[in-house]
């Protein structure tokens, strides 16, 4: 049985299943993480003091790069696809997933560091809420790896059988990328710099 | 593949100049910090700059810049319960329980509500 518009649109949506289905998973990540952020609010205005500096802002700076770049890389394994030009969308992807690898060796230190000095999640309220939004950020980013793991691997036959199918699949791992970065881009201030 | 390469290619220019941006505003940010802003003022600079970075990201790499109306109407309902979840905390303002306004001051009951 064929499962139907998972190429074409659909009449009334105008939308293939994969665009509307991954849309609709990132609303429930907002709230996830805005559920988060609202806690870190609560924390944070209730607190007598909130300790600065405590964070490397280098490492987290580099981080940044690193994600952003991710992102570029991402985009562009897409529109190589658009240019039918596999090869080149190989080696975006291959790119993403190497940035993404980096960005968890970065995280991996940034831990390591704490963890070495005693500084667990039960150190402080500051740190229990930057391991839980950045524990639950770096396990987003592990799920992204093992997707674009995926497509590098077996998931890449589709591109000879069915290549609009196969470039739906890249947008939406796409979409969840830079939802990944977008989530970033707020984390890196509030957690480092504020 | 239908995609007109003239179109694809002048899409990448985008990225690419976005791609730019963000580096750009990712060191302003840093900058920002490094002259030691009063918090309040710190926290609106950043908040500003993340808020661009994110639109950015969100209009041109996710392309919601030129959407269907159902991802923007599912986004829009997203934005309404996200904004509710972000003024949860004030609840906690409003809850004066246990705060010293509601304890009884020695020789003095306290409030009825509360025995």
């Amino acid at each position: 049985m064929n499962i139907p518009y998972t190429v074409e649109s659909r009449p009334d949506t105008g939308l293939h299943n994969c665009k509307l289905g991954i849309w609709l998973f990132l609303a429930s990540e907002v709230m996830l993480f805005g559920a988060l952020f609202s806690t870190y609010i609560i924390l944070r205005t209730g607190a007598i003091e909130w300790p600065h500096g405590e964070l490397n802002v280098w490492l987290g700076m580099a981080n940044t790069f690193i994600l952003i770049g991710s992102s570029v890389t991402m985009v562009m394994a897409w529109a190589s696809l658009k240019l039918n030009q596999f090869d080149k969308h190989k080696w975006y992807l291959i790119g993403t997933f190497a940035l993404a690898g980096i960005f968890l060796v970065n995280k991996y230190f940034e831990y390591a560091d704490h963890f070495t000095r005693g500084e667990g999640p039960w150190h402080s309220t500051f740190l229990a809420i930057y391991f839980t939004m950045t524990g639950l950020h770096g396990l987003h980013i592990l799920g992204g790896m093992v997707v674009m793991a995926y497509f590098i691997g077996p998931g890449k036959k589709m591109w000879t059988t069915k290549p609009d199918q196969f470039a739906n699949r890249i947008e939406a791992t796409g979409l969840y990328w830079h939802f990944v970065d977008l989530v970033w881009i707020f984390l890196f201030p509030v957690l480092y710099l504020l | 593949m239908h995609a007109d390469p003239a179109e694809v290619k002048q899409t990448i220019r985008r990225y690419m100049m976005v791609g730019a941006a963000l580096f750009a505003g990712t060191v302003i940010t840093v900058a920002a910090n490094q002259v030691h802003l009063a918090i309040p003022l710190a926290i609106t600079v950043a908040l500003i700059i993340a808020s661009v970075k994110g639109s950015m990201v969100a209009g041109v790499f996710m392309h919601l810049s030129h959407e269907k109306k159902w991802i923007y109407g599912a986004l829009l309902v997203t934005v309404a319960f996200f904004i509710v979840l972000m003024f949860v905390p004030l609840l906690t303002v409003s809850d004066t329980i246990g705060r010293p306004e509601h304890v009884a001051a020695p020789g003095h009951a306290a409030p009825a509500e509360h025995r």
